[in-house]
């Protein structure tokens, strides 16, 4: 169904309207619907969230950028703004500007302080591998008897823990 | 077949033990740190054969992730309805988990690792919700524990991290530390005195939030809260953390102000009221749920203000739990019918309590 008004958009409110005793049904699209001041929010999935997501939509609709994509995910801001999650890690650069005020407003602080993370350790793999082949070679020392071997084996272990 | 609880490490729910600083009022403390792979969807967006990939992933990186090693993984598509409701009633699982109440929204590959250290959902919300339980009021070493497993999961998986918003999470009330703390209360003397409705207000205040047993969507029943920290970004784990239980301490101290009030001003009202509590829980032949909820609530105060001596707090946090309708019914070999389970439930808690009051002799 189109929107009466614009004729342009999906309508998506539908409003039952009694005037002098004659009913009328008008349907709008949500952009008309808020041009005359009709909540449309009444749409939103019950969320624990509330406050939060009217916040997002408070948000969205003074954003211009409302069809902005992520390009790796596919998730537009609108998405964003009607599930209140976001599509992939990559989101937070592509809706930076619009996700710092939000996070200030939701945590009041949009810089993150506390643990930091500097990607998985590879060398630390590396030397967990290492560690477990020098224990296996220790074993078969000691029990072969090549105490000089095992001791310098024991050496190199302690050295990597 | 069904799922063998005695094989999780402590049956998975080590923090029934009622050991800690103020067993009887504060029952456990969580920390729970969300966590995303990087170069996946998050999981609203995320497709089966990636979800699967995820899952396989975290498998293949377990060995090397020493408090998960010796760990059980558990896929919730494999179990029964029941087993995932057994777990979840010892929440080991969240709803979002398991695909809501009905189990109609689970999506494939979700699972749990479970270790005597901590759990982690994989394929929830996020990819990786890391969470650790202490018994009694213990948030330092369960965020010392989160903390040193999450560092181990971070050696061996590559995490999504952003140098200015922090860890990346599918909601961005999560951001940042990713940190939930939480604290389940029982708060019995602020709710008979009327004062709850205030505490709860001062709660809000100070950035915190509450919610009931079941966490996210369930009631407050029987007097226990859980008490959770809302903002995730802007302040350092230790400072989260501390900030609630600062306020949980002040919140305990308010609680036992309150139950001397009550013992003062109306001692024998609440005897009185606390007996028919027990009395009811030792011979009644049918208990719903909610119904044994508030009755144990009763009781526990009675133990806490020592009215009823014979009863360790660790017998009553086991009847709250393994005295719900999974537990009742994994224990039956069955599904039960509501008026089948409330049986089951007055006929587990009788013996129970049968059992304490005969070791007291």
């Amino acid at each position: 169904m189109i929107c009466s008004q614009c004729q342009e958009r999906d309508a998506v409110v539908h409003l039952t309207q009694i005037v002098d005793n004659s009913v009328t049904q008008v349907h709008l699209c949500e952009k008309c619907a808020a041009e005359r001041g009709i909540e449309t929010n009444v749409a939103l999935p019950k969320h624990p969230l509330g406050d939060f997501l009217q916040a997002v939509q408070q948000q969205a609709t003074q954003m211009p950028g409302d069809a902005a994509r992520c390009s790796y995910c596919g998730t537009s801001l609108r998405d964003f703004r009607t599930s209140g999650r976001l599509g992939c890690a990559r989101c937070y650069g592509a809706f930076e500007q619009s996700l710092k005020d939000l996070l200030r407003r939701v945590h009041g602080n949009a810089v993150h302080v506390g643990r930091s993370y500097a990607g998985a350790d590879e060398p630390a793999l590396e030397r967990d591998a290492t560690l477990a082949a020098l224990k296996l070679q220790l074993d078969s020392a000691v029990r072969g008897e090549e105490f000089e071997l095992a001791a310098s084996l024991r050496d190199q272990i302690r050295a990597l823990e | 077949m069904p799922l063998d609880l005695s094989l999780l490490p402590d049956g998975g729910v080590p923090w029934l033990a009622a050991s800690g600083e103020h067993a009887d009022i504060v029952l456990s403390s969580r920390v729970r740190l969300a966590r995303n792979l990087a170069g996946f969807n998050f999981s609203a967006r995320e497709r089966d054969g990636e979800r699967l990939r995820i899952l396989a992933q975290v498998r293949d990186a377990l060995p090397r992730i020493p408090s998960l090693a010796r760990g059980m993984v558990l896929r919730m598509d494999e179990l029964t309805p029941l087993d995932r409701a057994v777990l979840r009633e010892r929440h080991l699982v969240s709803r979002e988990l398991v695909g809501g109440d009905a189990g109609a929204e689970l999506r494939p590959a979700s699972a749990i690792v479970v270790s005597d250290t901590a759990g982690v959902m994989v394929n929830e919300e996020d990819h990786l919700r890391l969470q650790v339980f202490r018994s009694g009021f213990d948030m330092a070493s369960a965020l010392a524990t989160a903390v040193l497993v999450d560092r181990e999961i971070g050696s061996q998986l590559p995490l999504a991290f952003h140098r200015e918003f922090g860890f990346l999470t599918s909601c961005p009330t999560n951001t940042g530390t990713g940190l939930r703390a939480s604290v389940l209360v029982h708060l019995p003397a602020l709710v008979l005195t009327q004062e709850i409705g205030k505490v709860l207000q001062g709660l809000q205040q100070m950035g915190l939030t509450h919610r009931g047993l079941y966490g996210e969507g369930s009631e407050v029943v029987g007097s226990f809260f859980q008490v959770s920290n809302q903002t995730t970004l802007g302040r350092a784990e230790e400072e989260l953390t501390e900030h609630l239980a600062r306020v949980i301490r002040r919140l305990v101290d308010q609680e036992v102000a309150a139950r001397k009030v009550l013992v003062r001003d109306a001692g024998y009202i609440i005897e009185d009221k606390l007996w028919r509590a027990y009395g009811t829980l030792r011979y009644a032949r049918s208990l719903t749920s909610d119904e044994a909820m508030n009755l144990l609530s009763g009781v526990r105060l009675a133990v806490s203000l020592k009215l009823l001596g014979g009863l360790s707090v660790y017998t009553l946090n086991k009847l709250l739990v393994f005295g719900q309708s999974a537990h009742l019914a994994h224990q039956a070999g069955r599904t039960l019918s509501d008026s089948e389970a409330a049986i089951a439930r007055a006929r587990f808690v009788r013996t129970v309590l049968a059992n304490d009051a005969k070791a007291e002799g």
